[in-house]
């Protein structure tokens, strides 16, 4: 446009300031001033463009870099002496195991910590005195002892023999590990290890004994206390379940909704109401919410504490405003054409709306829901009422069992204070991106789907 | 009145009259956050080695935890409750109001508060009247009579002794816990040695006391400690007051600052000559034991000597253990569910 506008046009004569009338003359003199305005509008916009694409860069590079290290983990190869004596089970025990009557439960709670340690001590025999033995230990994770139970649950036979198993070792030394720091050289790493475990580590890093590999126990446990056993399912299948709820909840109410108050309500005080009501009630801030489902949902109805089913009812009512405003919006852009025709064919009222107009619409009100889907997935504030800011372990198996969800993880994680949360704290903020995108994936696809031109 | 709502209203009423009633089989624990990563490691161990479900545990802060723990008995009320310090006397009579009579009190351990700055500054050695004088909004008037706003800028006008550093010091905001902690064994002791201060009526007094400086040398850090630790880091000039479990975490980044000449450390909370340390407990309600099941065995496990005692796990993760016989004590306490006496 500017480039036609800076240039006269070609073949025009020449015209002095003499012969031109004095509004021409009032233009001519502000069209440099305009132009610069521009021209200097457009400079803005591409800064702003530019520096939010740069602070974008930025988070994914950060947490990226952060977050990576936490799809690794270091294990470590160990020589393990299974006797008896150091599990505490008996001859008998063993004998029920191997020919079926007793269960695997039974021998659940032998020591097999003890026999980790046992292991760790055949493996540095030169290792005397308690501090520099529990020191010793410690290389190991705590949660080593679980992985070593599971595999004789599976096998009972090795009960008595030597076991060679790869066990995941502690998050301080698994670190140093993965980032390949040089063992050797002590003083040049930060650490809260001493130099005595470094040269623990370096010697098993010598013979061959640690390996890193993905971390498939971060995407199969639920939270952890131990940086090398904490994992993401919980959350993610609380995530799943709650938004689950409130898309169940929310997207039906919100378009029966918005599909009455534009099509079929009348134009009268009441609908007025309704409508301020509901933009209002996009306005509000979702602590409300919480305090909200808190008093009827969970001490009036008595709905389980920290279930995805309060969860996902409390943000269906936080979701449901911006539903209700996009999917009107939606329909409201249907051209009254596509009414008209309707109805000249003979279609009911109902069949204008269901047949012609909401296929239509359905690309808009799909986009209004992930929206507010996405809203309700980055949520913390209102889910602390209803007590799903909550340490969880155990995978939840239903609605109503004890959930956390991925931003709450998040929060829990980066507020622990081992330092290998930090990276676990940048993976999770992964997972809920990926969580995200995977969701406007299927928006696209679905609106791609539904896409109607006229 | 509002259509929506009545359709919220109506589909959360089918909802409700096609869910049964809810039975809890596994434990609700609620409470301090400083307690929080304790009763986390406790709670996961009792999971994976027994057959009950892993407990659920929120962090809501002590206050809010009694607050819920107090408000009944029954399923949808948590049956213990974390606190990082006493039960109040009002906050028992509430639990007894709302029927709950059988309140089992367990005391845990220790948490210190450090104090502490990044190793690439020498440790600071201050006594908690050199902490009052630096934080407090008003303090006695150094040339006169009465308060006066906070004129230190540096620690050395406080004590000639203390660098020449400026006074910066990033700590919990007043939702935390342990900044009710530090008011009451930093701030409150470090002014009761001022005749200024002891000359105020009494509220005017616990103000002068409790009311940190608002000039920008105080600086609020939020609930996030490894956030301080970060900031630590990046200023040496800086301190930082937060949980001593951050502290063993991160002892190649920081070191404690000697309070009236002891220094933070394992030893020095466990034997109570480190003056800023807390108690920390939790509150069972006995008249779940046998409702809810799991109870008394998860009292069992926390009360034990792997968990609580010297080289348990729980002193791995920072928590200053009991005396032995303290720690014999809280276990045959916690196994006969005594109900708690405030004296």
């Amino acid at each position: 446009m500017s480039d036609q506008l800076s240039q006269p046009a070609k073949g025009a004569p020449e015209r002095t300031a003499s012969d031109m009338s004095p509004t021409t003359r009032q233009v001519t003199a502000g069209l440099a001033r305009r132009y610069a305005a521009e021209k200097r509008f457009r400079l803005y916009g591409m800064f702003a463009i530019a520096a939010s694409l740069a602070f974008l860069a930025l988070l994914l590079i950060s947490i990226v870099s952060k977050g990576l290290p936490a799809f690794t983990q270091t294990y470590m190869q160990l020589d393990v002496p299974l006797e008896l004596e150091t599990l505490g089970i008996d001859q008998q025990t063993v004998d029920g195991l191997l020919d079926g009557s007793i269960s695997t439960q039974a021998i659940r709670r032998a020591n097999f910590n003890g026999a980790i340690r046992q292991g760790m001590r055949e493996r540095f025999p030169e290792v005397e005195g308690r501090s520099a033995t529990r020191a010793l230990y410690k290389l190991v994770s705590s949660g080593a002892e679980f992985d070593l139970a599971a595999r004789v649950m599976d096998d009972p036979s090795v009960l008595g023999n030597r076991l060679t198993l790869w066990l995941p070792s502690d998050d301080e030394i698994g670190a140093l590990v993965k980032q390949r720091a040089d063992l050797s050289a002590p003083d040049t790493l930060v650490t809260r290890l001493d130099d005595q475990a470094i040269a623990w580590g370096a010697e098993l890093k010598d013979a061959g004994d640690f390996d890193v590999r993905f971390n498939t126990t971060f995407f199969k446990n639920g939270d952890s206390r131990e940086p090398e056993l904490a994992g993401i399912r919980a959350a993610l299948v609380g995530s799943a379940y709650t938004l689950l709820i409130t898309f169940v909840l929310s997207f039906p109410i919100a378009v029966a909704a918005a599909i009455y108050l534009e099509e079929f309500a009348p134009k009268n005080r009441w609908t007025d109401l309704v409508e301020v009501n509901i933009n209002n009630l996009a306005a509000v801030p979702s602590i409300v919410f919480g305090l909200l489902g808190l008093a009827v949902f969970i001490n009036f109805f008595h709905l389980p504490r920290s279930a995805p089913v309060v969860g996902g009812i409390v943000l269906s009512l936080m979701t449901l405003p911006t539903i209700i405003i996009s999917s009107r919006a939606a329909l409201k852009s249907v051209p009254p054409s596509i009414r008209e025709a309707a109805r000249g064919l003979g279609a009911s009222d109902l069949q204008v709306v269901f047949h012609h107009v909401l296929p239509l619409a359905m690309p808009g009100i799909l986009t209004g829901t992930i929206i507010g889907l996405a809203q309700a997935l980055g949520e913390t504030a209102p889910l602390l009422m209803i007590g799903m800011v909550a340490f969880i372990v155990d995978i939840p198996q239903g609605v109503t069992d004890s959930a956390t969800v991925l931003p709450v993880q998040v929060y829990l994680w980066a507020d622990s204070p081992e330092r290998a949360f930090t990276e676990k704290t940048s993976a999770a903020i992964m997972v809920l991106l990926a969580f995200l995108i995977a969701m406007n994936a299927l928006a696209v696809m679905l609106r791609k789907r539904f896409e109607r031109r006229w | 009145m509002n259509k929506t709502s009545l359709l919220i209203g109506t589909s959360l009423a089918s909802l409700t009259l096609t869910t049964p009633a809810f039975a809890r089989d596994g434990i609700s624990i609620v409470g301090s956050s400083t307690v929080f990563p304790f009763a986390t490691v406790v709670a996961e161990r009792f999971g994976r080695t027994t057959d009950f479900p892993t407990p659920k545990i929120e962090s809501t802060g002590s206050g809010g935890g009694l607050k819920l723990f107090c408000s009944g008995i029954g399923v949808d009320t948590p049956d213990i409750t974390n606190a990082s310090r006493r039960i109040k006397a009002s906050e028992l009579q509430m639990c007894e109001d709302n029927g709950v009579t059988n309140v089992v009190e367990v005391l845990i351990g220790y948490d210190g508060i450090a104090i502490a700055n990044s190793v690439e500054a020498n440790p600071l050695e201050l006594s908690r009247e050199n902490l009052f004088l630096a934080l407090a909004k008003n303090v006695p008037n150094p040339d006169g009579e009465g308060l006066v706003p906070n004129p230190y800028t540096t620690w050395s006008q406080i004590d000639a002794n203390l660098p020449e550093a400026s006074i910066e010091v990033l700590g919990p905001p007043p939702t935390s816990g342990t900044r009710d902690a530090f008011v009451e064994l930093v701030m409150e002791e470090g002014c009761a040695s001022f005749e200024a201060i002891e000359a105020l009526e009494d509220d005017a007094k616990d103000a002068a006391c409790a009311t940190m400086r608002e000039d920008g040398r105080y600086v609020e850090a939020g609930e996030n400690d490894n956030l301080i630790v970060q900031k630590l880091e990046a200023n040496p000039n800086a301190l930082g007051i937060f949980g001593y479990s951050f502290l063993d975490q991160n002892s190649d980044k920081v070191h404690s600052s000697m309070i009236d000449g002891v220094a933070a450390d394992f030893d020095t909370i466990a034997d109570g000559s480190y003056p800023v340390s807390r108690p920390l407990y939790f509150y069972v309600k006995g008249q779940h034991v046998g409702t809810v099941p799991g109870i008394a065995e998860y009292l069992a496990e926390f009360t034990s000597e792997g968990s609580i005692g010297e080289d348990g796990y729980l002193a791995d993760k920072g928590m200053i253990p009991l005396p032995a016989d303290a720690r014999a004590e809280v276990a045959a306490a916690a196994t006969e569910l005594q109900s708690v006496q405030l004296n």
